[in-house]
């Protein structure tokens, strides 16, 4: 980076970036900065990468069915399941 | 009159807070999937996640009648079952399983690798040992890390709700959410930077 300190700051506003809940002046300004800054792109590009990609890996899954039928057991609910 | 059975009206709220039990099975009938999602990822052993669901509705019906609606119901049993689950994690850790302690506040000296692996092919990025790895830099996260990371990033919750969740204030939210961040981004580059070599090497 060329200017690492400077690089570093902008480290919480890359997070909030990626959110959309930025400042809109701080965003204008990181916008600047990064069409300078490669090394902050790729900062950008691949946590939002790295976030997309643990969401892919950890799609939900349905709660099996004895682990459910457990469920209602202990909480003696069994006689209202539809 | 027709019930409101939606869970977020106030109509389906005092029916739960009444003890009604068609309600409450309600409650676990359209919720428990989520709970259950939440502590299988934040636990990985699905035996602790069954734990977790459970102890979370047996507490939810317990105190139920003194549920304040300062949050919607299902952020009040996303904030059982986190608890519960940092209960079974920080038990895990203090016993020597996992080496990372519970210590949310390291500013941890790592730099930042710069590798543009965005260009990497899709199948790539998507292959089955990129999803373990990322499982295991995910178990790596303290237990409070992984959890702010796991509530807004995949649970898709706001700052608010996670904050609420975690009796935490936003800020602390949201500096502990780029840490984590910080930190999977980190292990995944180190993981596709090997990678990119061996290609450049087999070329």
């Amino acid at each position: 980076m060329s200017d690492q300190q400077h690089c570093k700051d902008y480290l919480t506003q890359i997070s909030d970036f990626i959110d959309g809940d930025l400042h809109p002046q701080l965003c204008a300004q990181l916008e600047e900065h990064l069409q300078n800054c490669e090394n902050c792109t790729i900062v950008v590009n691949t946590m939002k990468r790295t976030i997309e990609l643990y969401r892919v890996s950890t799609e939900p899954q349905e709660i099996p069915q004895d682990v459910r039928a457990r469920l209602f057991k202990c909480l003696y609910l069994d006689d209202f399941r539809k | 009159m027709i019930e409101d059975n939606n869970l977020y009206s106030p109509e389906f709220i005092n029916r739960l807070k009444s003890g009604n039990r068609e309600a409450f099975t309600q409650l676990v009938e359209e919720t428990s999937s989520k709970i259950y999602n939440l502590a299988l990822r934040m636990l990985e052993k699905e035996q602790d996640a069954e734990d977790v669901l459970q102890e979370t509705y047996i507490k939810a019906l317990r105190n139920i009648s003194s549920f304040e609606g300062r949050s919607s119901v299902l952020t009040w049993l996303y904030r059982i079952a986190t608890n519960e689950a940092l209960m079974i994690m920080r038990k895990h850790k203090t016993s020597g399983t996992v080496v990372d302690i519970d210590q949310d506040d390291d500013e941890d000296g790592e730099g930042l690798q710069i590798v543009d692996w965005c260009c990497l092919p899709e199948s790539e990025m998507m292959s089955k040992e990129t999803q373990i790895k990322l499982q295991e830099a995910a178990n790596l996260l303290s237990p409070l890390l992984k959890a702010v990371f796991l509530l807004r990033d995949v649970e898709r919750l706001s700052g608010q709700e996670t904050a609420l969740i975690l009796g935490i204030n936003e800020d602390a939210v949201k500096t502990r959410l780029v840490r984590a961040r910080l930190k999977l981004r980190e292990r995944l580059t180190g993981y596709f930077s090997e990678r990119i070599k061996m290609e450049v090497a087999n070329e």
